[in-house]
């Protein structure tokens, strides 16, 4: 509400010439000097008179608006044609932090990176702020004039394409319906380079209709994975997480685990979770699953692949598990493998008896997208396309390269690019129009299983965007023109009578339309067909390529995200770049080594990528994150990586067979935030399996580790009030980085690019340490999350010279900006080294706009200040303050949520009073598995750890 | 060979040195004189855009504080009241004054009265309302006899010390909830005491730690 101006020093009117050097003495050049001398001096002071500084409070308030409360709405955003319901939380009527709706049945609380950084997007300084005509400013009004003679004028749209992202909004289907009606002949093609279309094929093929699997992972003991990332990347919800790390969970030794296993080519978060990991080139999946089935007694005996192989024991025992399991175990296959992996994906569960109880299925409008978008190629290659509209998208930049879209998008007359910014589509686009973000618009969405939720605006578009319902109305002459009206029409339509305004508006409240969901449909699966598909497989020679979608960029679309191209990626740690991922034997076949430059041929196409060596690869194959090198991003996003879409193409979107791979003799700088991979002999993640942590239940405890160590200082008394203590689960996490983002979205953290990156200045506050262990070719990999250990014995404070660092009596490690100097011996004398350094002024460039992101309830820090994670001390301090005023003295657990505790799917952070033996904190540090890292410095961390176990089948132990 | 410095030139160098040390030794003494809280920032007395007077409104008028400041109980500002609330009697008390035609004018527009900030803390300071008015100190504790302030001025120097003194030392300042804010409010007792009676039925414990109001 008050205006911020520290900089501009207000020179009153009338001070040039203080009181007794109005009249000169001209006869005295020395007293004119000395006079001037002296008014110099006094102007300096009087300019020192307080900056006038402004409160503007509105003209009207706004109801329910306090300034300083923020307020929570429900919206949800769509990834992947998927939906998930968020809660958003608004300061003065703009969006500043995004968490989970905890009332939506696939977020349930948790967000993903995703998620969190898509507040930034709202912000972007480099948006599409207007019309664009042929490269000029123009204006929506132009653009409506246009569209009316233009689409009036059309009859049937025999030569009108609509070009759309995955299509997931109830409201854009009732208008698309009018529009297709308006124009019979015109065609709406749906296109996403990271689609499912090969689980939709593999659908096809076992159902013989359009299916989609929803997995309970809740409810499963043995999981195989057949090159399936769900945990992370290759499922489009947080609930498959929450799920999975529920029967990951154990309280004590008594407890069960569940089992997974997993056969993949590059080393996913989900393979990391894994207890059994077989690494295999995509290409041989195939047979692995005909083996399997096999095994199963599904297939008549003949082993392919493996008869010879030491994996065949490996299969074998998996088999085992699987039957031993049976009703209680799933088999998930990813969305890169071919459409009979997926068949026999479903064959074997239903074989197992898994459906209905692990995996239900759920009817799907979902068509497949490659051919679609191939088709509509030919035909503006041919020239039968006069207009085409793109609501969204970047076709020209993530088509198979083998369409060769932008080429022939200039054969199109008309075409009308609707993005939220001016990226490679919108610039060969005759018309581009600014859309409405997600957070700015109202619309609706489906979640996994069809799940609807209203998504409803934050904050008035920012530059006059619009949503493609909208835009689509226009177009086709809608009776309704603004997004609110559509969307609440669509609805309401649903509701008649009396009760319809009533559930509307909880609808809008809840975040979640009740009785939305898909019905579940039974499917039997054509054995005979899938067996064939199988049959018919070739194993692939050569060297193989496989494309994965970037757990920072996605698909492209978030490349100009600062947070998000700096989050390390979950295993490689490489921020701000794409590489060439290899296995160590790969990379000595073909003599490389870190960020050496070779050049992948594959289908007469040809690109040139830094190598990045992945321990745990398969041989043979390289791996691809897609989403970089985007040539019409903004300014963040520009020059990070290299394209890989040049290498896919319609025909092998997912895996290319027979590629080559030659050296050049550049090299290409990376920036990773991990360089060290040992532990150094230190006890910091310590793992066991299930069986031995059923024979030493103390495992986690060296035997001869010391807890109450001397000491020279007093010890402080910690048995008085609220004492915030931390536990974080090995078990549990996966190291997806929804923690990092949530943090730096909440306190306001800075970006410091590629430069500083490489220099270790990165400055997350929770960073994701991840260990490899055991041999290099095939180890297993373990994510720690490290933030502040709020030690009770804090190195960092008995050395800080100007005692800026400084302990609460609740047990935290107060950080006071303001003191700090910038000596750095507080995070010398850190052993965690968790503090961070602001080295040079990273918010000197920061935009109006951009500082609307910024959280009001932090400080937002300056060069020459140290910082470091605070347990979030803004929300305990409200929370409390909130409490007291309440007349409630003691805080109910769960009530304060640090924002990497609210944010994590796998529910692996647990923050609370330590003093309170009822709160969840206190029970898990009572778990036999707790333990504190280096403790043998006498620190007394606030942050414990849950030692991680593997439940290893005992067959292949 | 002629030497590079004179005799005098140690003699030189000393004075020179001295002269700027007392010079720099000085300034820092003048200026922490010259410009601590107690000093630069009470009295503080800017002009208004509007002449509004809390003496008129808040002391003969008898309007509550919250009426105005209807957030001080729920957040951490202490919001300036938007112009519909000046406009809730003034549509009809006084509508043609000349006085209040800026207030007319952004009810009208929407533009926002600028009011001049007064009681203003550094922006890494995060003093919340609602966490004192819950305790009991009264708004006469930092803000003085407002009600009795034609154009209102800082009469607390409002620095940190002066911060601590009271979180240190609570009692004093403490008074019964329903009684923050009658300014003139005279206790029949030793406040001190009634302050301590206090603090222990609501267990009220400022903080003095960092993070109590740095973040």
């Amino acid at each position: 509400m008050s205006e911020r101006n520290p900089c501009n020093p207000v020179s009153l009117p009338g001070d040039e010439f203080p009181e007794g050097a109005s009249v000169l003495d001209a006869t005295s050049r020395r007293t004119l000097l000395k006079l001037m001398g002296a008014s110099l001096g006094l102007a300096g002071l009087t300019a020192c008179s307080r900056p006038v500084e402004n409160i503007l409070p509105a003209a009207k308030g706004v109801e329910d608006q306090i300034p300083g409360n923020p307020l929570f709405y429900a919206t949800a955003m769509s990834l992947g044609g998927v939906a998930t319901g968020l809660l958003v939380e608004a300061h003065d009527g703009r969006p500043t932090k995004i968490e989970g709706n905890p009332d939506h049945p696939f977020s349930r609380g948790a967000a993903s990176a995703f998620h969190q950084a898509s507040v930034l997007g709202l912000y972007d300084p480099d948006r599409s702020r207007e019309v664009m005509h042929e490269g000029q400013p123009s204006a929506w009004d132009e653009f409506a004039a246009f569209a009316k003679g233009h689409f009036s004028a059309m009859a049937a749209g025999e030569r009108l394409r609509f070009l759309s992202q995955t299509v997931n909004s109830p409201s854009l289907e009732a208008v698309r319906a009018q529009a297709l009606n308006r124009f019979p002949q015109a065609k709406w093609i749906e296109y996403e380079p990271i689609s499912e279309d090969e689980a939709l094929a593999g659908a096809e093929l076992a159902f013989g209709r359009a299916v989609r699997p929803i997995y309970h992972f809740d409810k499963a003991d043995a999981i195989l994975s057949l090159d399936s990332d769900f945990l992370a990347l290759d499922s489009q919800t947080v609930g498959y997480t929450k799920d999975f790390a529920a029967r990951r969970r154990v309280a004590s030794e008594k407890d069960t685990m569940n089992r997974l296993y997993i056969v993949e080519s590059q080393f996913s978060v989900t393979g990391a979770m894994a207890d059994h990991r077989l690494r295999m080139r995509s290409g041989d999946v195939p047979e692995f699953v005909a083996d399997l089935a096999r095994e199963l007694g599904l297939l008549p005996a003949g082993l392919n692949v493996l008869n010879n192989d030491p994996r065949r024991r490996w299969l074998a025992a998996l088999a085992r598990d699987l039957k031993k399991n049976a009703g209680r175990s799933l088999v998930v296959a990813g969305p890169r493998q071919p459409a009979a992996v997926h068949a026999a994906a479903h064959w074997i569960n239903q074989a197992l008896g898994n459906a209905g109880k692990t995996v239900t299925y759920v009817e799907t409008p979902r068509r497949p997208q490659i051919a679609a978008l191939k088709e509509l190629a030919a035909e503006m290659a041919a020239g039968r396309v006069e207009t085409l509209v793109i609501l969204g998208g970047n076709p020209a930049y993530d088509a198979p390269a083998d369409l060769e879209f932008s080429r022939f998008v200039k054969k199109v007359a008309v075409t009308i690019h609707l993005g939220v910014e001016r990226n490679e589509t919108g610039v060969l686009a005759k018309w581009h129009l600014p859309e409405a973000h997600y957070l700015e618009c109202w619309g609706d969405a489906r979640a996994l299983d069809g799940t609807a939720s209203i998504q409803q605006p934050l904050i008035q578009p920012l530059y006059g965007g619009r949503t493609a319902v909208e835009t689509l109305a226009l177009i086709s002459g809608h009776k309704d023109q603004r997004a609110y009206d559509i969307v609440r029409n669509c609805w309401l339509a649903q509701w008649p009578g009396a009760h319809g305004e009533k559930t509307w508006r909880k609808c809008l409240h809840d975040g979640v339309i009740p009785l939305t969901a898909s019905p579940r449909v039974e499917a039997a699966p054509d054995a005979k067909r899938i067996a064939a598909a199988l049959a018919a497989r070739r194993t692939a020679t050569g060297i193989e390529v496989n494309f994965y979608p970037s757990a920072s960029t996605w698909d492209g679309r978030f490349a100009n995200n600062g947070w998000l191209q700096e989050a390390p990626d979950p295993m490689t740690k490489l921020t701000w770049d794409n590489a060439a991922l290899l296995s160590p034997a790969t990379a000595r076949q073909f003599g490389v080594a870190n960020g050496e430059v070779i050049s992948i041929a594959a289908g007469g196409r040809e690109i040139e990528m830094p190598v990045w060596i992945q321990p745990g690869h398969a041989d043979q194959s390289i791996s691809l994150a897609l989403g970089y090198g985007r040539t019409a991003c903004g300014h963040v996003g520009h020059g990070a990586g290299h394209d890989t879409y040049a290498l896919r193409t319609s025909a092998a979107p997912h895996v290319v067979a027979g590629a080559s791979v030659t050296r050049t003799d550049r090299t290409y700088k990376l920036a990773t935030t991990q360089e060290h991979h040992s532990m150094e002999g230190r006890p910091l993640v310590r793992e066991a399996s299930l069986d031995t942590y059923r024979k030493q239940p103390a495992f986690a405890h060296k035997p001869d580790e010391k807890t109450n160590l001397f000491q020279l200082f007093p010890r402080f008394s910690y048995d008085q009030g609220n004492q915030w203590g931390m536990a974080i689960d090995l078990n549990a996490c996966i190291g997806c980085n929804a923690c990092v983002l949530a943090c730096q979205a909440e306190n306001n953290i800075p970006i410091v690019g590629k430069e500083q990156v490489m220099r270790g200045r990165e400055m997350h506050w929770i960073r994701l340490d991840r260990y490899y262990g055991g041999p290099e070719e095939d180890p297993r990999a373990v994510t720690q999350p490290v933030a502040c250990q709020q030690c009770e014995n804090a190195p960092c404070e008995s050395v800080c010279p100007v005692a800026a660092t400084n302990h609460s009596p609740e047990g935290l490690n107060d950080m006071a900006y303001n003191r700090c100097v910038g000596t750095r011996y507080c995070a010398n004398n850190c052993p965690y080294k968790v503090r961070r350094f602001n080295f040079l002024d990273y918010h000197k460039d920061v935009q109006e706009v951009e500082k609307m992101a910024f959280n009001p309830d932090v400080t937002v820090r300056m060069r020459g200040v140290m910082e470091k994670c605070t347990y979030c001390v803004q929300r305990i301090q409200e929370k409390k303050i909130q409490a007291q005023a309440e007349g409630r003295r003691a805080l109910r657990d769960g009530k304060i949520l640090t924002a990497c505790q609210q944010t994590c799917p796998a529910d692996a952070i647990v923050f609370g009073n330590i003093n309170d033996p009822q709160s969840r904190v206190t029970q898990l540090k009572k778990q036999n598995r707790d333990y504190t890292i280096l403790t043998e410095l006498n620190t007394r961390p606030r942050t414990s750890y849950l030692a991680k176990l593997r439940n290893p089948n005992p067959e292949l132990a | 060979m002629k030497p590079l410095f004179s005799k005098s030139a140690d003699k030189h160098l000393r004075i020179v040195v001295s002269a700027i040390l007392l010079t720099v030794a000085a300034a820092i003494t003048l200026s922490a004189y010259l410009f601590r809280p107690e000093r630069a920032d009470t009295g503080y007395q800017p002009a208004q855009p509007v002449p509004y007077s809390h003496k008129l409104h808040a002391g003969n008028l008898g309007l509550d504080c919250r009426y105005c400041h209807s957030t001080i109980e729920q957040s951490a500002y202490a919001a300036i009241p938007p112009t519909e609330t000046c406009m809730n009697c003034h549509t009809r008390v006084k509508a043609e004054s000349p006085q209040l035609q800026l207030v007319r004018e952004s009810y009208a527009t929407g533009r926002p009265i600028p009011w001049v900030h007064i009681h203003k803390l550094p922006d890494y300071v995060y003093f919340n309302h609602r966490a004192h008015l819950d305790a009991g100190v009264s708004c006469v504790t930092c803000h003085g006899r407002v009600d009795q302030m034609a154009e209102v001025r800082q009469v607390k120097p409002l620095s940190m010390a002066w911060c601590l003194e009271c979180h240190r030392n609570p009692a004093p300042e403490i008074r019964p909830r329903e009684l923050i804010t009658k300014l003139d409010w005279v206790p029949d007792r030793d406040p001190a005491e009634i302050g301590r009676e206090l603090i222990a039925k609501n267990h009220i414990h400022p903080p003095t730690n960092c993070s109590g109001c740095h973040r």
